[in-house]
């Protein structure tokens, strides 16, 4: 017994998803091997506060060179929470991203967007004691991609996230309410079931909302749960 | 009231300025890299290398492996990582786009074996553009033969697929080495667990 509860693998998408073409080649083809698990994979890296430096979590200034960065302020709030909805507290949240163009600063990123010269588009943050998280950002645009014709990806923000143990690891994406290129995304679409990829959408929140300032996102981000419920003491 | 686990998605072909921005060479720090144990660590230090291979055989250039294991003596890392710590981290991360062959390569000590475990070895986790879930495995050491084969866990694998957790150890002039090469696909693909 690893201490989580097993993954659930409705809410995943599968290895192989033929629409999104580079999972032909590279997602593995034989069942997987249960594993119950033990300490290694209830244990898993932790980060310090200070690890998050003064600007990680603030993606218009820590990129900034000789002004504001282009495109729409956003400010993305979400908590971490596990399968039971105790909140995860103290994990931490890196994030990356295109910038309000879709382009991407890496150099691998040959899309002829504009880059931004006061915009990286990566930072990180730190879930506090309730489980409650923010970062300030740019609005990603969609980019082309070479999966299909006419493909392109929707708006989205990368995160990655730890929780308490090497099982609770999660990549995801978030993604925004209302993107008419959603219907079309062979990777938003690769998690066959509907409730589970809606979880990937964040909701436009005019409470979280900064006046004059930028647009608010509520983004909440679930990991396994444990198998047991920890005693409060 | 439960809460429905939020979907994986890959990590696509740009993770390194987020996830590996030194190694990349992005002027921004890392919270991790391939060094899981610096020079003041307890134990026998090695070195892990492989490449992660498609099903073409075709080394792949944007994946990006993370390991966590026990220090020397078998106890996992409490500590918060910090990469100027030169003792025992216990995580690291390496992408394998910055080497000519694609390959991915760690800094470490070997572990002992883990309080609930028969024998040594560290977990690994795999991602890459081209997988929407990342995926589990772990690589066991080929100089306990003996250890190995009173493993529950090894010994859980189909016997025609157990050598693919098993790195394969050289003595370099640098070193202990040991070659772990990930097969997604084919006759040689690797086990992968479901954790």
């Amino acid at each position: 017994m690893n201490g989580f509860k097993p993954r659930d693998w409705n809410s995943h998408a599968p290895y192989i998803a033929p629409g999104y073409k580079s999972t032909i080649l590279r997602g593995p083809t034989k069942p997987l091997i249960a594993l119950s698990g033990g300490i290694s994979e209830a244990s898993g890296p932790v980060f310090a506060r200070a690890a998050i430096r003064d600007l990680d979590w603030d993606l218009t200034r820590n990129g900034r060179v000789n002004g504001e960065p282009l495109g729409e302020r956003i400010v993305v709030h979400g908590r971490v929470l596990d399968g039971d909805g105790r909140p995860v507290p103290h994990t931490l949240i890196e994030v990356w991203q295109a910038n309000a163009a879709g382009r991407y600063v890496h150099k691998v990123d040959q899309h002829d967007a504009p880059l931004d010269p006061n915009f990286r588009g990566s930072g990180r943050c730190m879930s506090d004691e309730n489980g409650n998280y923010v970062f300030y950002t740019i609005k990603p645009g969609a980019y082309p991609w070479g999966n299909h014709f006419n493909a392109w990806r929707p708006n989205h923000i990368h995160l990655s996230l730890f929780g308490p143990g090497f099982a609770t690891r999660l990549v995801t994406q978030m993604y925004f309410p209302g993107d008419p290129l959603l219907a079309l995304d062979p990777i938003f679409l690769g998690t066959p079931d509907e409730a589970a990829r809606n979880r990937l959408i964040a909701k436009f929140s005019i409470e979280k909302t900064e006046e004059g300032f930028a647009l608010g996102y509520q983004f909440d981000i679930v990991l396994r749960g444990r198998l047991a419920t920890p005693m409060e003491d | 009231m439960t809460y429905g686990e939020t979907p994986s998605q890959t990590v696509g072909p740009y993770f390194a300025y987020g996830l590996t921005p030194v190694q990349y060479g992005y002027d921004f720090t890392d919270i991790a890299n391939h060094v899981v144990a610096g020079r003041d660590a307890k134990g026998e230090h090695i070195r892990i290398t492989g490449q992660v291979l498609d099903g073409k055989g075709e080394p792949v250039s944007d994946a990006m492996i993370e390991i966590w294991q026990a220090d020397h003596e078998g106890a996992y890392s409490t500590e918060p990582v910090s990469i100027k710590d030169t003792g025992f981290r216990g995580f690291g991360r390496c992408g394998t786009g910055t080497d000519g062959q694609n390959l991915f390569m760690f800094e470490t000590v070997k572990p002992g074996c883990v309080a609930d475990a028969s024998a040594p070895f560290i977990n690994v986790t795999v991602f890459m553009r081209g997988m929407l879930t990342h995926a589990f495995t772990r690589l066991y050491f080929d100089d306990v033969p003996a250890t190995n084969a009173n493993c529950p866990v090894l010994q859980s694998v189909p016997a025609d697929r157990r050598d693919t957790l098993i790195a394969k150890r050289t003595d370099t002039p640098t070193g202990p080495e040991y070659r772990f090469d990930i097969h997604m696909q084919g006759d040689t693909e690797t086990v992968f667990f479901d954790v």
